[in-house]
Protein backbone atom coordinates (compact mmCIF):
# COMPACT_ATOMS: atom_id res chain seq x y z
CA UNK A 1 0.00 0.00 0.00
CA UNK A 2 3.31 2.35 0.32
CA UNK A 3 3.41 3.32 -3.17
CA UNK A 4 3.80 6.70 -5.07
CA UNK A 5 0.94 7.59 -3.45
CA UNK A 6 1.39 8.03 -0.15
CA UNK A 7 1.01 10.79 1.57
CA UNK A 8 1.93 10.23 5.62
CA UNK A 9 3.46 7.69 7.48
CA UNK A 10 4.99 6.81 10.87
CA UNK A 11 7.68 4.79 11.71
CA UNK A 12 7.71 3.43 15.36
CA UNK A 13 6.20 6.58 16.44
CA UNK A 14 6.41 6.94 20.19
CA UNK A 15 4.59 9.72 22.09
CA UNK A 16 4.74 10.81 25.69
CA UNK A 17 3.57 12.76 27.94
CA UNK A 18 6.45 13.96 30.81
CA UNK A 19 7.86 10.11 31.74
CA UNK A 20 4.58 8.77 30.41
CA UNK A 21 4.70 6.82 27.81
CA UNK A 22 1.59 7.15 25.85
CA UNK A 23 2.14 6.03 22.09
CA UNK A 24 4.30 2.56 21.40
CA UNK A 25 5.95 2.01 17.75
CA UNK A 26 3.03 3.16 15.69
CA UNK A 27 3.21 1.74 12.27
CA UNK A 28 0.98 3.46 10.28
CA UNK A 29 0.26 4.98 6.79
CA UNK A 30 -2.13 7.02 4.59
CA UNK A 31 -2.52 7.42 1.04
CA UNK A 32 -3.91 10.76 -1.03
CA UNK A 33 -7.23 10.67 -0.97
CA UNK A 34 -7.42 7.95 1.58
CA UNK A 35 -9.96 8.32 4.63
CA UNK A 36 -8.55 6.12 7.17
CA UNK A 37 -10.63 5.76 10.82
CA UNK A 38 -8.54 5.03 13.92
CA UNK A 39 -10.67 3.38 16.60
CA UNK A 40 -10.01 2.58 20.03
CA UNK A 41 -11.34 2.77 23.91
CA UNK A 42 -11.03 5.51 26.08
CA UNK A 43 -7.83 5.99 26.56
CA UNK A 44 -6.13 3.89 24.30
CA UNK A 45 -4.12 6.55 22.21
CA UNK A 46 -6.17 7.73 19.94
CA UNK A 47 -6.18 11.41 20.72
CA UNK A 48 -2.40 11.29 21.58
CA UNK A 49 -2.11 10.00 17.86
CA UNK A 50 -3.44 12.82 15.82
CA UNK A 51 -1.74 15.60 18.57
CA UNK A 52 1.58 13.77 17.63
CA UNK A 53 0.46 14.20 13.82
CA UNK A 54 -0.28 17.66 14.08
CA UNK A 55 3.11 18.62 16.10
CA UNK A 56 1.65 19.22 19.73
CA UNK A 57 3.76 16.49 21.18
CA UNK A 58 7.56 16.28 20.54
CA UNK A 59 8.43 12.81 18.09
CA UNK A 60 11.70 12.06 16.97
CA UNK A 61 12.20 13.90 13.17
CA UNK A 62 12.48 10.52 11.07
CA UNK A 63 9.03 9.17 13.26
CA UNK A 64 6.48 11.06 10.91
CA UNK A 65 6.96 11.22 7.20
CA UNK A 66 4.71 13.49 4.93
CA UNK A 67 5.03 13.47 1.18
CA UNK A 68 8.67 12.60 1.56
CA UNK A 69 9.75 14.78 4.36
CA UNK A 70 10.45 14.25 8.17
CA UNK A 71 8.00 16.46 9.90
CA UNK A 72 7.98 14.59 13.49
CA UNK A 73 10.16 17.65 14.68
CA UNK A 74 8.01 20.25 13.33
CA UNK A 75 6.17 22.33 16.14
CA UNK A 76 2.13 22.53 15.30
CA UNK A 77 2.45 25.44 13.56
CA UNK A 78 4.80 24.53 11.44
CA UNK A 79 2.72 21.76 10.30
CA UNK A 80 -0.36 23.17 9.74
CA UNK A 81 1.31 25.49 6.78
CA UNK A 82 2.58 21.64 5.93
CA UNK A 83 -1.44 20.95 5.20
CA UNK A 84 -2.10 18.96 8.05
CA UNK A 85 -4.95 20.63 10.00
CA UNK A 86 -6.67 19.08 13.78
CA UNK A 87 -10.41 19.21 14.56
CA UNK A 88 -9.61 18.88 17.71
CA UNK A 89 -11.65 17.12 20.51
CA UNK A 90 -14.21 18.66 22.00
CA UNK A 91 -14.37 21.20 19.59
CA UNK A 92 -12.19 23.96 21.13
CA UNK A 93 -13.36 27.44 19.60
CA UNK A 94 -11.86 30.72 20.26
CA UNK A 95 -14.79 32.16 22.79
CA UNK A 96 -14.06 35.82 22.63
CA UNK A 97 -14.36 35.24 18.60
CA UNK A 98 -17.44 35.21 16.80
CA UNK A 99 -18.05 32.05 13.98
CA UNK A 100 -16.98 33.87 11.30
CA UNK A 101 -13.76 35.08 13.03
CA UNK A 102 -13.28 31.81 14.17
CA UNK A 103 -13.56 30.49 10.83
CA UNK A 104 -10.60 33.09 9.47
CA UNK A 105 -8.34 32.49 11.87
CA UNK A 106 -8.15 28.55 10.69
CA UNK A 107 -7.47 30.37 7.34
CA UNK A 108 -5.31 33.64 8.23
CA UNK A 109 -2.01 31.48 8.40
CA UNK A 110 -2.62 28.29 6.49
CA UNK A 111 -2.74 27.63 2.79
CA UNK A 112 -4.10 29.24 -0.25
CA UNK A 113 -6.79 26.65 -1.89
CA UNK A 114 -10.13 25.75 -2.74
CA UNK A 115 -11.43 26.54 0.98
CA UNK A 116 -12.75 29.94 1.71
CA UNK A 117 -14.82 31.41 4.29
CA UNK A 118 -17.46 31.87 1.42
CA UNK A 119 -16.90 27.51 0.78
CA UNK A 120 -17.35 26.82 4.18
CA UNK A 121 -20.46 29.06 4.29
CA UNK A 122 -21.88 26.68 1.60
CA UNK A 123 -21.26 23.50 3.15
CA UNK A 124 -22.51 24.95 6.73
CA UNK A 125 -25.48 27.59 5.70
CA UNK A 126 -26.15 27.73 9.42
CA UNK A 127 -22.62 29.07 10.14
CA UNK A 128 -23.47 32.20 7.67
CA UNK A 129 -26.67 32.88 9.44
CA UNK A 130 -24.83 32.94 12.73
CA UNK A 131 -21.61 34.52 11.37
CA UNK A 132 -21.79 37.72 13.68
CA UNK A 133 -22.73 35.56 17.02
CA UNK A 134 -19.93 34.63 19.14
CA UNK A 135 -18.92 30.96 18.51
CA UNK A 136 -20.44 29.66 22.00
CA UNK A 137 -23.47 30.67 21.45
CA UNK A 138 -23.69 27.64 19.04
CA UNK A 139 -25.54 24.52 19.80
CA UNK A 140 -23.07 21.43 20.22
CA UNK A 141 -23.52 20.42 16.62
CA UNK A 142 -23.18 23.86 14.79
CA UNK A 143 -20.48 24.43 17.13
CA UNK A 144 -18.52 21.19 15.79
CA UNK A 145 -19.14 22.20 12.66
CA UNK A 146 -17.44 25.55 13.06
CA UNK A 147 -14.91 23.22 14.38
CA UNK A 148 -14.62 21.45 10.96
CA UNK A 149 -14.93 24.32 8.61
CA UNK A 150 -11.92 26.20 10.87
CA UNK A 151 -10.09 23.83 10.08
CA UNK A 152 -10.93 23.45 6.49
CA UNK A 153 -10.20 27.16 6.24
CA UNK A 154 -6.15 26.78 6.06
CA UNK A 155 -6.71 24.12 3.22
CA UNK A 156 -5.45 21.25 4.85
CA UNK A 157 -4.01 18.00 2.42
CA UNK A 158 -4.26 16.03 5.47
CA UNK A 159 -7.68 16.31 8.16
CA UNK A 160 -7.41 15.14 11.24
CA UNK A 161 -11.10 14.66 13.42
CA UNK A 162 -10.83 13.64 16.22
CA UNK A 163 -14.57 12.50 18.16
CA UNK A 164 -16.30 14.93 15.86
CA UNK A 165 -19.58 13.06 17.07
CA UNK A 166 -19.20 13.31 21.21
CA UNK A 167 -21.66 14.21 22.76
CA UNK A 168 -24.38 14.85 19.74
CA UNK A 169 -27.75 13.47 18.98
CA UNK A 170 -27.56 10.77 15.97
CA UNK A 171 -29.37 13.01 13.38
CA UNK A 172 -26.44 15.66 13.73
CA UNK A 173 -24.27 12.98 13.56
CA UNK A 174 -25.15 11.84 10.34
CA UNK A 175 -25.56 15.09 8.56
CA UNK A 176 -21.53 15.59 10.00
CA UNK A 177 -20.59 12.70 8.26
CA UNK A 178 -22.22 13.44 4.34
CA UNK A 179 -20.30 16.62 5.11
CA UNK A 180 -17.10 14.46 5.91
CA UNK A 181 -17.84 12.82 2.34
CA UNK A 182 -18.04 15.99 0.60
CA UNK A 183 -14.98 17.11 1.98
CA UNK A 184 -13.00 13.91 1.03
CA UNK A 185 -14.97 14.07 -2.71
CA UNK A 186 -12.48 17.59 -3.00
CA UNK A 187 -9.98 15.07 -2.31
CA UNK A 188 -8.94 15.90 1.07
CA UNK A 189 -7.20 13.10 3.05
CA UNK A 190 -8.80 12.30 6.42
CA UNK A 191 -8.24 9.88 9.81
CA UNK A 192 -11.30 9.79 11.51
CA UNK A 193 -10.77 9.08 15.31
CA UNK A 194 -14.24 7.77 16.70
CA UNK A 195 -15.37 5.33 19.55
CA UNK A 196 -18.21 4.75 17.62
CA UNK A 197 -16.90 2.02 16.04
CA UNK A 198 -19.47 1.52 13.57
CA UNK A 199 -19.75 5.34 12.53
CA UNK A 200 -16.28 4.87 11.69
CA UNK A 201 -16.10 1.89 9.77
CA UNK A 202 -18.58 2.49 7.35
CA UNK A 203 -16.90 6.19 6.25
CA UNK A 204 -13.36 5.18 6.68
CA UNK A 205 -11.41 2.49 3.22
CA UNK A 206 -9.23 1.10 5.98
CA UNK A 207 -9.20 1.62 10.07
CA UNK A 208 -6.48 0.62 12.30
CA UNK A 209 -7.44 -0.49 16.45
CA UNK A 210 -5.30 1.30 19.02
CA UNK A 211 -5.11 -0.27 22.35
CA UNK A 212 -3.21 0.78 25.21
CA UNK A 213 -0.98 2.85 23.04
CA UNK A 214 -0.35 0.41 20.64
CA UNK A 215 -1.95 -0.46 17.19
CA UNK A 216 -3.78 -3.87 17.85
CA UNK A 217 -5.46 -4.53 14.29
CA UNK A 218 -5.55 -2.81 11.23
CA UNK A 219 -7.34 -3.60 8.10
CA UNK A 220 -9.81 -2.61 5.34
CA UNK A 221 -12.61 -1.30 6.75
CA UNK A 222 -15.10 -3.38 5.38
CA UNK A 223 -15.71 -6.66 5.53
CA UNK A 224 -13.60 -7.41 9.10
CA UNK A 225 -15.35 -10.06 11.47
CA UNK A 226 -17.06 -8.28 14.75
CA UNK A 227 -15.48 -10.71 17.10
CA UNK A 228 -11.53 -9.91 15.86
CA UNK A 229 -12.62 -6.37 16.24
CA UNK A 230 -14.05 -6.73 19.73
CA UNK A 231 -10.51 -8.31 20.74
CA UNK A 232 -8.89 -6.06 19.58
CA UNK A 233 -10.67 -2.94 20.82
CA UNK A 234 -10.75 -4.30 24.42
CA UNK A 235 -7.97 -6.48 23.88
CA UNK A 236 -9.97 -9.51 25.53
CA UNK B 1 -17.73 74.90 55.45
CA UNK B 2 -17.83 78.31 53.44
CA UNK B 3 -14.42 77.14 51.73
CA UNK B 4 -16.01 74.12 49.78
CA UNK B 5 -18.04 76.73 47.32
CA UNK B 6 -14.32 77.95 46.57
CA UNK B 7 -13.28 75.23 45.37
CA UNK B 8 -12.80 75.12 41.35
CA UNK B 9 -15.05 72.10 41.34
CA UNK B 10 -15.29 72.34 37.31
CA UNK B 11 -10.87 72.26 37.41
CA UNK B 12 -10.37 69.79 39.75
CA UNK B 13 -12.96 67.29 37.75
CA UNK B 14 -10.87 68.30 34.63
CA UNK B 15 -7.46 68.40 35.63
CA UNK B 16 -7.97 64.50 37.41
CA UNK B 17 -9.72 63.86 33.98
CA UNK B 18 -7.03 64.76 32.39
CA UNK B 19 -3.97 63.20 34.32
CA UNK B 20 -6.36 59.89 33.97
CA UNK B 21 -5.11 59.94 30.24
CA UNK B 22 -2.11 59.19 31.52
CA UNK B 23 -2.90 56.64 33.91
CA UNK B 24 -4.57 54.77 31.17
CA UNK B 25 -1.32 55.39 28.37
CA UNK B 26 0.30 53.52 31.55
CA UNK B 27 -2.17 50.91 31.59
CA UNK B 28 -2.05 49.95 28.13
CA UNK B 29 1.50 48.32 28.11
CA UNK B 30 0.46 46.32 31.78
CA UNK B 31 -2.90 45.33 30.55
CA UNK B 32 -1.68 43.69 26.80
CA UNK B 33 0.58 41.70 28.61
CA UNK B 34 -1.59 40.52 31.08
CA UNK B 35 -4.80 39.79 28.69
CA UNK B 36 -2.29 38.45 26.00
CA UNK B 37 -0.30 36.13 28.04
CA UNK B 38 -1.43 36.48 31.46
CA UNK B 39 1.74 37.81 32.20
CA UNK B 40 2.01 40.57 35.48
CA UNK B 41 4.68 42.51 34.66
CA UNK B 42 5.62 43.70 37.89
CA UNK B 43 9.09 45.67 36.13
CA UNK B 44 6.06 47.78 33.93
CA UNK B 45 6.43 51.25 36.42
CA UNK B 46 10.35 50.63 35.90
CA UNK B 47 10.01 50.28 32.13
CA UNK B 48 8.36 53.57 32.02
CA UNK B 49 11.10 55.40 34.11
CA UNK B 50 14.07 53.58 31.76
CA UNK B 51 11.95 54.86 28.47
CA UNK B 52 12.08 58.39 30.59
CA UNK B 53 15.70 57.93 30.62
CA UNK B 54 16.24 56.35 27.52
CA UNK B 55 14.24 59.51 25.80
CA UNK B 56 16.54 62.04 28.19
CA UNK B 57 19.61 60.56 26.63
CA UNK B 58 18.07 60.96 22.98
CA UNK B 59 17.35 64.46 23.45
CA UNK B 60 20.70 65.26 25.46
CA UNK B 61 22.17 63.62 22.49
CA UNK B 62 20.64 65.16 19.34
CA UNK B 63 19.17 68.38 20.85
CA UNK B 64 15.49 67.57 19.21
CA UNK B 65 12.45 68.21 21.02
CA UNK B 66 10.90 66.01 23.64
CA UNK B 67 7.84 65.27 21.76
CA UNK B 68 10.01 64.44 19.21
CA UNK B 69 12.45 61.93 20.66
CA UNK B 70 8.76 59.42 20.22
CA UNK B 71 9.67 58.65 17.09
CA UNK B 72 13.25 57.13 18.12
CA UNK B 73 11.99 55.91 21.94
CA UNK B 74 8.94 54.13 20.56
CA UNK B 75 10.84 52.13 18.06
CA UNK B 76 13.58 51.17 20.32
CA UNK B 77 11.35 50.21 22.60
CA UNK B 78 9.52 47.83 20.35
CA UNK B 79 12.73 45.87 19.65
CA UNK B 80 13.61 45.90 23.42
CA UNK B 81 10.42 44.22 24.21
CA UNK B 82 10.13 41.88 21.61
CA UNK B 83 14.17 40.85 22.56
CA UNK B 84 13.04 40.71 25.97
CA UNK B 85 10.25 38.42 25.78
CA UNK B 86 12.18 36.23 23.31
CA UNK B 87 14.83 35.71 24.94
CA UNK B 88 13.62 35.54 28.54
CA UNK B 89 9.84 35.80 28.93
CA UNK B 90 8.89 33.67 27.27
CA UNK B 91 10.58 30.81 29.33
CA UNK B 92 8.85 31.91 32.24
CA UNK B 93 5.47 31.33 30.73
CA UNK B 94 3.67 28.29 31.62
CA UNK B 95 0.49 27.05 33.52
CA UNK B 96 1.87 29.02 36.60
CA UNK B 97 1.31 32.73 36.75
CA UNK B 98 4.27 32.95 39.70
CA UNK B 99 7.87 32.68 37.47
CA UNK B 100 6.86 35.58 35.16
CA UNK B 101 5.69 37.39 38.67
CA UNK B 102 9.03 36.58 40.62
CA UNK B 103 11.46 37.20 37.12
CA UNK B 104 9.96 40.61 36.49
CA UNK B 105 10.46 41.58 39.99
CA UNK B 106 14.07 41.21 39.61
CA UNK B 107 13.95 42.85 36.22
CA UNK B 108 12.95 45.36 38.44
CA UNK B 109 15.39 45.77 41.11
CA UNK B 110 17.89 45.10 38.04
CA UNK B 111 16.54 48.07 36.11
CA UNK B 112 16.42 50.70 39.37
CA UNK B 113 19.58 50.16 40.42
CA UNK B 114 21.30 50.12 36.77
CA UNK B 115 19.25 53.36 36.67
CA UNK B 116 21.10 54.50 39.98
CA UNK B 117 24.27 53.18 39.24
CA UNK B 118 24.72 55.44 35.78
CA UNK B 119 22.22 58.29 36.08
CA UNK B 120 22.24 58.72 40.28
CA UNK B 121 19.58 59.60 42.11
CA UNK B 122 19.13 63.09 40.64
CA UNK B 123 15.53 63.66 39.82
CA UNK B 124 15.23 64.74 36.39
CA UNK B 125 12.91 66.21 33.57
CA UNK B 126 12.34 66.98 30.06
CA UNK B 127 12.07 70.23 28.83
CA UNK B 128 9.16 70.92 26.49
CA UNK B 129 9.73 74.52 26.20
CA UNK B 130 6.69 77.13 26.35
CA UNK B 131 3.83 73.97 25.77
CA UNK B 132 4.21 72.73 28.99
CA UNK B 133 2.91 76.17 30.15
CA UNK B 134 0.57 77.15 27.48
CA UNK B 135 -3.18 76.92 28.20
CA UNK B 136 -6.41 77.86 26.66
CA UNK B 137 -9.98 78.91 28.37
CA UNK B 138 -12.81 77.23 27.82
CA UNK B 139 -16.18 78.51 27.74
CA UNK B 140 -17.03 78.70 31.85
CA UNK B 141 -13.62 80.45 32.54
CA UNK B 142 -12.38 76.91 33.14
CA UNK B 143 -8.73 77.00 32.33
CA UNK B 144 -6.73 73.66 30.71
CA UNK B 145 -3.11 73.31 29.99
CA UNK B 146 -2.59 72.69 26.70
CA UNK B 147 0.41 69.93 27.25
CA UNK B 148 -2.06 67.90 29.77
CA UNK B 149 -4.75 68.00 26.97
CA UNK B 150 -2.71 66.64 24.93
CA UNK B 151 -1.83 63.56 26.81
CA UNK B 152 -5.79 62.90 27.04
CA UNK B 153 -5.85 62.91 23.38
CA UNK B 154 -3.09 61.08 22.41
CA UNK B 155 -4.34 58.58 25.10
CA UNK B 156 -7.78 58.61 23.26
CA UNK B 157 -6.18 57.87 20.09
CA UNK B 158 -3.88 55.08 21.40
CA UNK B 159 -6.58 53.48 23.11
CA UNK B 160 -8.69 53.77 19.59
CA UNK B 161 -5.28 52.60 17.76
CA UNK B 162 -5.30 49.51 20.11
CA UNK B 163 -9.22 48.89 19.66
CA UNK B 164 -8.62 48.96 15.89
CA UNK B 165 -5.12 46.76 16.36
CA UNK B 166 -7.10 44.06 18.49
CA UNK B 167 -10.35 43.99 16.60
CA UNK B 168 -10.13 44.73 13.02
CA UNK B 169 -6.58 43.04 11.85
CA UNK B 170 -5.66 39.55 11.14
CA UNK B 171 -2.92 40.01 14.15
CA UNK B 172 -5.41 41.21 16.58
CA UNK B 173 -7.57 38.12 15.60
CA UNK B 174 -4.38 36.21 16.36
CA UNK B 175 -3.55 37.87 19.76
CA UNK B 176 -7.15 37.33 21.19
CA UNK B 177 -7.30 33.62 20.55
CA UNK B 178 -3.86 33.16 21.61
CA UNK B 179 -5.47 34.58 25.26
CA UNK B 180 -8.15 32.15 24.58
CA UNK B 181 -6.46 29.19 24.21
CA UNK B 182 -2.65 28.88 23.40
CA UNK B 183 -2.56 25.72 22.65
CA UNK B 184 -5.41 25.56 20.04
CA UNK B 185 -3.70 28.72 18.36
CA UNK B 186 -0.85 26.53 17.69
CA UNK B 187 -2.83 24.07 15.41
CA UNK B 188 -4.21 27.26 14.04
CA UNK B 189 -0.54 27.92 12.52
CA UNK B 190 0.12 30.89 15.38
CA UNK B 191 4.03 30.90 16.69
CA UNK B 192 2.76 31.87 20.03
CA UNK B 193 6.42 32.50 21.09
CA UNK B 194 7.00 35.16 18.14
CA UNK B 195 3.23 35.89 18.85
CA UNK B 196 3.88 36.99 22.29
CA UNK B 197 6.93 38.82 21.72
CA UNK B 198 5.23 41.34 19.50
CA UNK B 199 2.40 41.52 22.29
CA UNK B 200 5.63 42.54 24.69
CA UNK B 201 7.03 44.94 21.42
CA UNK B 202 3.91 46.75 21.47
CA UNK B 203 3.19 46.75 24.94
CA UNK B 204 6.73 48.78 25.61
CA UNK B 205 5.82 50.67 22.70
CA UNK B 206 2.95 52.07 24.25
CA UNK B 207 4.73 52.34 27.38
CA UNK B 208 7.63 54.63 25.72
CA UNK B 209 4.65 56.84 24.47
CA UNK B 210 3.16 57.26 28.24
CA UNK B 211 7.04 57.52 29.20
CA UNK B 212 7.68 60.23 26.98
CA UNK B 213 4.39 62.44 28.02
CA UNK B 214 5.18 61.48 31.77
CA UNK B 215 9.03 62.96 31.65
CA UNK B 216 7.83 66.56 30.42
CA UNK B 217 4.68 66.82 32.72
CA UNK B 218 6.46 65.11 36.46
CA UNK B 219 10.02 64.80 37.68
CA UNK B 220 11.45 60.90 37.69
CA UNK B 221 14.35 59.53 39.32
CA UNK B 222 15.18 55.65 39.42
CA UNK B 223 13.05 54.52 42.47
CA UNK B 224 10.08 56.37 40.28
CA UNK B 225 8.85 53.04 38.83
CA UNK B 226 7.01 51.46 41.78
CA UNK B 227 4.48 54.14 42.50
CA UNK B 228 3.33 54.20 38.40
CA UNK B 229 3.29 50.56 38.57
CA UNK B 230 0.47 50.56 41.11
CA UNK B 231 -1.05 53.86 39.23
CA UNK B 232 -1.09 51.62 36.11
CA UNK B 233 -2.49 48.62 38.37
CA UNK B 234 -5.09 50.55 39.94
CA UNK B 235 -6.63 52.25 36.22
CA UNK B 236 -6.57 48.31 34.76
CA UNK B 237 -8.26 47.25 38.22
CA UNK B 238 -11.22 49.81 38.62
CA UNK B 239 -11.98 49.41 34.57
CA UNK B 240 -12.20 45.62 34.38
CA UNK B 241 -9.67 43.11 33.19
CA UNK B 242 -9.25 42.94 29.41
CA UNK B 243 -11.48 46.13 28.82
CA UNK B 244 -10.02 48.99 26.84
CA UNK B 245 -12.10 51.82 27.38
CA UNK B 246 -12.45 50.52 31.10
CA UNK B 247 -9.26 51.50 31.63
CA UNK B 248 -9.35 55.11 30.76
CA UNK B 249 -12.97 55.35 32.94
CA UNK B 250 -10.45 53.82 35.82
CA UNK B 251 -7.81 56.24 35.04
CA UNK B 252 -10.00 59.09 35.05
CA UNK B 253 -11.91 57.56 38.07
CA UNK B 254 -8.11 57.46 40.01
CA UNK B 255 -6.87 60.74 38.45
CA UNK B 256 -10.18 62.66 39.57
CA UNK B 257 -9.66 61.47 43.25
CA UNK B 258 -6.02 62.10 43.41
CA UNK B 259 -7.75 65.69 42.26
CA UNK B 260 -9.79 65.55 44.93
CA UNK B 261 -7.68 64.50 47.68
CA UNK B 262 -5.29 67.16 47.51
CA UNK B 263 -8.31 70.03 46.84
CA UNK B 264 -10.54 68.73 48.74
CA UNK B 265 -9.77 65.69 51.54
CA UNK B 266 -6.84 67.12 52.35
CA UNK B 267 -8.08 69.78 53.21
CA UNK B 268 -10.94 68.58 54.68
CA UNK B 269 -9.26 66.53 56.79
CA UNK B 270 -6.63 69.00 58.24
CA UNK B 271 -9.51 71.73 59.30
CA UNK B 272 -11.09 68.51 61.09
CA UNK B 273 -8.41 67.49 62.72
CA UNK B 274 -6.14 70.56 62.92
CA UNK B 275 -2.73 69.33 61.60
CA UNK B 276 -1.18 70.96 58.46
CA UNK B 277 -2.70 69.77 54.78
CA UNK B 278 -0.34 67.28 53.58
CA UNK B 279 0.47 66.55 50.02
CA UNK B 280 -0.30 62.87 50.37
CA UNK B 281 -3.75 62.60 50.61
CA UNK B 282 -3.68 63.00 46.75
CA UNK B 283 -1.96 59.73 46.60
CA UNK B 284 -3.63 58.48 49.43
CA UNK B 285 -7.35 59.28 48.01
CA UNK B 286 -6.76 57.33 44.97
CA UNK B 287 -5.62 54.42 46.89
CA UNK B 288 -8.81 54.70 48.99
CA UNK B 289 -11.21 54.87 45.77
CA UNK B 290 -9.48 51.92 44.04
CA UNK B 291 -9.84 49.91 47.41
CA UNK B 292 -13.66 51.20 47.44
CA UNK B 293 -14.60 50.24 44.22
CA UNK B 294 -11.94 46.31 44.46
CA UNK B 295 -14.80 45.88 47.37
CA UNK B 296 -18.01 47.20 45.42
CA UNK B 297 -17.08 45.32 42.46
CA UNK B 298 -14.17 43.04 42.91
CA UNK B 299 -13.68 42.52 38.81
CA UNK B 300 -13.98 46.01 38.00
CA UNK B 301 -16.70 48.12 36.08
CA UNK B 302 -16.32 46.59 32.69
CA UNK B 303 -14.69 43.26 33.14
CA UNK B 304 -13.59 41.38 29.64
CA UNK B 305 -11.45 38.40 31.28
CA UNK B 306 -12.70 36.60 34.14
CA UNK B 307 -9.35 33.98 35.00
Amino acid sequence: MSGADNLLKTKALCAYYGDFQALFDIEFEIDNGETVAVIGANGAGKSTFLRALAGSLETAPDMIRYDGQSIGHLPAHRVLRQGIALVPEGRRLFQSLSVEENLQIGGDFGRRGPWTLKRVFELFPVLAERRAQPATSLSGGQQQMCAIGRALMSNPRLLLCDEISLGLAPVIIRELYERLETISAEGTTLVIVEQDINRALAAADRFYCLQKGRVSLAGPAQGVERQSITAAYFGI
Amino acid sequence: MNWLTDVDWAGVLIQGTLIGGLYALFAIGLSLAFGIMRLVNIAHGDFIVLCAYVAMIVVNASGMHPLVSIAVVVPLMFVLGYVLQRGLLNFTLGPSILPPLLVTFGLSVIIQNVLLEVFGADTRRLNAGAMETASITLPGDVTVGVFPLLIFVVALVSLGALQYLLYRTRLGRAFRATSDDADTAELMGIDNRHLYSLAMGIALAFTALAAVLFSVRTSFDPASGPINLIFAFEAVIIGGLGSLWGTLVGGIILGVSQSLGSSVVGPLVSLLIGNPVSAQWQILTGHIAFMIILIVKPDGLFPRIRD
